[in-house]
């Protein structure tokens, strides 16, 4: 008899509104606490402190817009958040500060989230949906260039884009960027080139979420549909369908792997967090606490694995954290 | 050497005295020869000395005589004596009265000594060296084509016939199952011994080989013998069941052997389904043999061949359709149960080209015996796959927790008041909300019971009415849930409409069952002590504004009752405090009580009036067992305001006790048991002593002659219950 699941290792209350994105900012030396930062439907960024288990801060830096994707630069001080108001807003949150030193208006009206990849020492890009519907746009930061704009062919119907992954190999070498669309294609698109390399019709409805695993070169994409798919990169750089997983019950919105790859959870509409193991897509667990659609699911980037947690946002106001596989 | 002469005198006077005196084993044995030959010739004393009339009161003679016949038998002389008798001219009337005393040696000394007898003379183990004795001499045969080992055998049957069968062939049968392994002087051997066992004692012979392999040992015995055939055949496997299904193997794999006994293996089978299919043994005869009958017809299906099988396909198609038929009509389970899976293979293998019945019968609820019947075959056809997918990049690693609990999640929302049901159960196609409401039907009855009171009949009309739309989970149970809220909530009308439709036309089997399960299960609701107080009528049916004080004042004023009354009463903490923490937990009036006339009366008035399409006593007696089942549980449950329901149950009981249903008569015997342990003793003999004393002695018949031991043992049951009523009105003060 298999084990029972196990409850959430504790729940954090008191956003007051749906928890939309998670972050985790844990890889600090003592005296530093972990950190998970929310971003809600009300406009806050949280900063919850994980060992009180309490909001250190609420950023307030989006008109009270939603805020859908939170991510830091580098150290935990420097964080970037997107929201509904159509902006991008980078806070210094050094010493106490809450600040917004800089911010991006994409004019983009979607709900697509941002992606981040560092490329060097104090450089990052990062993918954001552009004011054009179909446009991404990669951007250099700090600076705030534009490294390209990434255009489909004239006719491609591709819809919006949806979500975004940018990756490379490894450091220094090209980067790529994986875009699932409206259509319910995912795109590999090549930076340098400004082109698509290739592309994978992977759904019949929009893809809502995707995430990649570059080393083995092998992603996974949901949507509003009952499958989960999965798909490879193959020698020639070229998307082919692995395997599709069928789920019980339909509606995925937000993959994540966990950074040593062997599991992954999804985020359901069906109030349900699923785990898989990622190499061959074993069923592992499936978390029932949440009462509302869970709208992400973020690991934590804990410096000692047995510390690793799993946190999820829900439409319910509530983000639960989990203790799962961290031995393992 | 001593004379013939010399042995005689001594024999003839004080004889046990003259063999101590002998001073080795060697004269002992000149001694015996002597003997042997004089008792051919002159008569027999030898072993009759023991308990003759001359030493029976001499112990110094008794003593020293018995030392002796010890030593003889342990040394071998009983071989001796069985060889000579296997010479060619052996025999003659002496044969006879030598095999009695052989056989009887340990009853003589028994009866003689009263359990003082040597290991060696008591049965046990003298069978067990004449086991040995006879092997002994078997091995040893004169020599000569006309020698006999008819002797031996008559020994050897009649040794089982007298009890030693364990023993002797316990000794023999191994040491002749190795010699005739590789020997085929020894298989002959064996066959001539068995073949020559009189026909008066082959059945007990028979029986103690029977676990062993047969064919070796008994050859084609059973072509030759009429009475080996008739054990092997019939009584083995239509007669008796309490064999294990080791012998079951044995007696068919020896028949299936040998080309001439082939033939009596397609007998065999025809007769055992003819048996199978008979209804009158389905009906009369007891689970275990209809069990025992059904995997001796597995075995013989693995044994016979296709072309075996075509000979007789038709009389084996014609009884199979007939055992399906009487076997599926049963109403106990495992009768079913047995039917559908004998039938199916029966009907694999007869049909090879065209249809196959196919029955419904999951794995799990294969009887484990039956199983064990049906490996061998399963486990010859092939060895099970090996999974292949031994992939080392595998998530092995990570455990999966349990995911039983992920199932579907339904959108459509539930209506919520009752008469949106109603509308949606009459009306609706939306699938979708019909299941919504199925599921949410019973909370919705069990939270608005005065809403239900106005719709309740119409209500009970459309539940029993009502058929499955979507394949949804649990319908049935969803279903009765509802049914039986709506029964407590409003018991008198809805019972009475239940009831009503109960005797009614055009209405399912099913419906009926239906019907009576309600009907026990809210029973069974309304008598628990839980029940009381969770759905007060009295509160709920008033229709005026509930005020909030006058509760909660209603509730103080208990509270302060109780309050004084723990206040005025002294409590012995110790034992009484804890059961009487339990009686108030469990304390409140049986609901149920007031109304269970409602429930049953109606029942049973009109089982002896037969509808065009219903007929109680006829056919559709599987339902009249739910019914009498039903019965008695109202009865039990309506506890002890009900003298005119048992009087009314007790003469039930009594128009049904011979019905020819096991099932059924488990349910009169129920209702008995009821009736004893519900209606009060002293109105028991006050108003239906009569019947309890004719009871009484049906009770007594069913204990020793039903064939069917559920039915023995609810009898026992009740002649205690009834043994115990009567002690307790003995020590009642009159």
């Amino acid at each position: 008899m298999a084990l029972p699941p196990p409850d959430p290792r504790f729940v954090l209350r008191g956003t007051t509104a749906a928890v939309h994105t998670l972050h985790f900012s844990c890889g600090g030396q003592e005296p530093d606490f972990p950190i998970l930062f929310s971003g809600s439907e009300s406009g806050f960024v949280h900063v919850w402190n994980l060992k009180t288990r309490r909001v250190e801060t609420a950023l307030d830096g989006h008109g009270r817009k939603s805020v859908y994707w939170v991510e830091t630069m580098g150290a935990k001080d420097r964080l970037l958040s997107q929201g509904r108001d159509q902006r991008i807003c980078l806070w210094d949150l050094a010493e106490g500060r809450t600040s917004v030193t800089d911010s991006v208006f994409t004019e983009n009206v979607g709900f697509c989230r941002c992606s981040l990849l560092k490329v060097a020492q104090e450089r990052w890009l990062m993918a954001m949906a552009a004011k054009s519907l179909e446009e991404v746009q990669v951007l250099e930061l700090p600076s705030k260039t534009s490294v390209c704009t990434l255009k489909p062919e004239v006719g491609a119907k591709l819809g919006m884009p949806m979500c975004l992954k940018l990756w490379q190999l490894d450091t220094g070498s090209q980067p790529w960027l994986l875009a699932g669309y409206e259509d319910g294609s995912v795109s590999l698109w090549n930076l340098s080139m400004g082109k698509v390399w290739s592309q994978l019709v992977c759904h019949q409805e929009p893809v809502m979420s995707l995430d990649f695993d570059s080393e083995k070169a092998k992603g996974i994409s949901g949507s509003s549909e009952k499958v989960l798919s999965i798909w490879s990169l193959n020698e020639q750089q070229n998307l082919q369908v692995h395997k599709t997983h069928e789920l019980i019950n339909s509606g995925i919105s937000d993959i994540t792997i966990r950074s040593d790859k062997k599991i992954l959870a999804t985020a359901g509409w069906d109030h349900r967090i699923r785990i898989f193991g990622w190499k061959k897509m074993k069923p592992l667990a499936v978390l029932d606490y949440h009462t509302a659609t869970v709208h992400c699911v973020a690991f934590s980037d804990h410096r000692n694995p047995s510390e690793r947690l799993l946190a999820a946002g829900s439409k319910d106001h509530r983000i639960s954290v989990w203790s799962i596989y961290a031995q393992t | 050497e001593l004379d013939k002469m010399q042995v005689l005198r001594l024999c003839s006077t004080k004889w046990p005295v003259c063999f101590i005196s002998i001073p080795d084993l060697g004269h002992l044995f000149s001694v015996l020869k002597y003997l042997n030959r004089w008792y051919k010739e002159d008569g027999v004393r030898f072993f009759s000395v023991v308990p003759s009339d001359r030493v029976r009161d001499n112990k110094s003679c008794v003593e020293p005589a018995l030392a002796l016949l010890e030593q003889l038998v342990r040394a071998g002389g009983l071989a001796e004596l069985l060889w000579e008798q296997c010479e060619p001219r052996a025999g003659g009337p002496c044969a006879d009265v030598l095999l009695g005393l052989l056989v009887g040696l340990p009853d003589r000394v028994g009866n003689r000594l009263r359990g003082r007898a040597p290991g060696a003379l008591l049965p046990r183990g003298y069978f067990a060296l004449l086991g040995g004795a006879v092997l002994q001499a078997l091995s040893s045969l004169p020599g000569g084509s006309d020698c006999s080992v008819s002797f031996v055998s008559q020994v050897v049957g009649k040794v089982c016939v007298h009890g030693g069968q364990k023993e002797i062939l316990g000794v023999l049968v191994p040491q002749l199952t190795e010699l005739t392994q590789s020997d085929c002087i020894w298989q002959r051997i064996c066959w001539r011994l068995v073949e020559s066992v009189p026909d008066r004692w082959m059945e007990a012979v028979l029986l103690g080989f029977v676990q062993n392999a047969l064919s070796r040992l008994l050859g084609n015995l059973v072509v030759k013998n009429k009475k080996a055939q008739f054990v092997m055949t019939q009584k083995l496997l239509l007669l008796q069941y309490g064999y294990t299904t080791a012998v079951l193997q044995n007696v068919l794999g020896y028949l299936s052997l040998d080309n001439l006994r082939r033939a009596l293996l397609i007998k065999v089978l025809q007769e055992l389904l003819e048996t199978w299919g008979s209804s009158s043994a389905v009906r009369h005869s007891p689970v275990e043999q209809q069990l025992y009958i059904s995997k001796a017809i597995l075995i013989c299906l693995s044994h016979l061949k296709e072309s075996e099988i075509e000979s007789c396909r038709q009389e084996l198609l014609t009884n199979m359709m007939a055992g399906v038929k009487c076997h599926l009509d049963s109403s106990l389970p495992q009768i079913r149960r047995l039917g559908m899976i004998v039938a199916e293979s029966v009907s694999v293998r007869i049909n090879t080209d065209g249809p196959v019945l196919k029955f419904q019968v999951t794995e799990a609820a294969l009887p484990g015996e039956l199983e064990a019947v049906e490996k061998p075959q399963t486990a010859t056809q092939g060895v099970p796959e090996e999974e292949s997918d031994t992939e080392l990049d595998s998530d092995d690693d990570l455990v999966p927790y349990d995911m039983s609990e992920d199932k579907e999640i339904k959108s459509t929302k539930a209506p919520v008041y009752i008469r949106d049901c109603i509308e949606v159960l009459t009306g609706s196609d939306d699938v979708h909300k019909w299941d919504a409401t199925i599921k949410a039907l019973e909370g919705l009855i069990r939270k608005n019971p005065a809403a239900t009171r106005e719709v309740s009949v119409e209500l009970a009309k459309i539940l029993l009415h009502v058929e499955e739309k979507s394949c949804i989970e649990g319908f049935a149970v969803l279903r009765q849930k509802a049914q039986v809220a709506v029964l407590t909530t409003d018991p008198i009308p809805v019972a009475q409409y239940l009831t009503s439709q109960f005797y009614s036309l055009n209405y399912s089997l099913r419906q009926r069952m239906d019907i009576l399960d309600v009907l026990v299960l809210a029973a069974q609701e309304m008598s628990s002590p839980k029940f009381y107080g969770k759905n007060k009528p009295s509160n709920a049916q008033k229709p005026c504004i509930q005020l909030l004080p006058e509760s909660s004042s209603s509730k103080g004023w208990r509270q302060i009752v109780d309050e004084r009354i723990k206040s005025k009463t002294r409590r012995l903490q110790f034992s009484l405090g804890q059961g009487q923490s339990q009686a108030e937990t469990d304390a409140g009036p049986n609901e149920f009580n007031s109304v269970a006339g409602h429930f049953f009366f109606p029942l049973i008035q009109n089982f002896d009036r037969p509808l065009s399409t219903f007929d109680l006593l006829g056919e559709d007696h599987f339902v009249l067992g739910r019914l009498v089942h039903t019965l008695a549980i109202l009865m039990y449950l309506a506890a002890s305001v009900v003298t005119p329901m048992g009087k009314a149950l007790l003469e039930f009981v009594w128009a049904l006790r011979f019905h020819t249903d096991a099932y059924v008569r488990q349910g009169l015997l129920s209702c008995i048991s009821s009736v004893l342990l519900s209606v009060p003793a002293a109105h028991l003999l006050e108003d239906v002593a009569e019947v309890l004393v004719e009871t009484r002695c049906w009770l007594a018949d069913v204990v020793e002659k039903d064939p069917d031991g559920d039915c023995r043992r609810l009898a026992l049951q009740n002649l205690l219950l009834m043994e115990n009523l009567k002690k307790k009105l003995e020590t009642a003060p009159s």
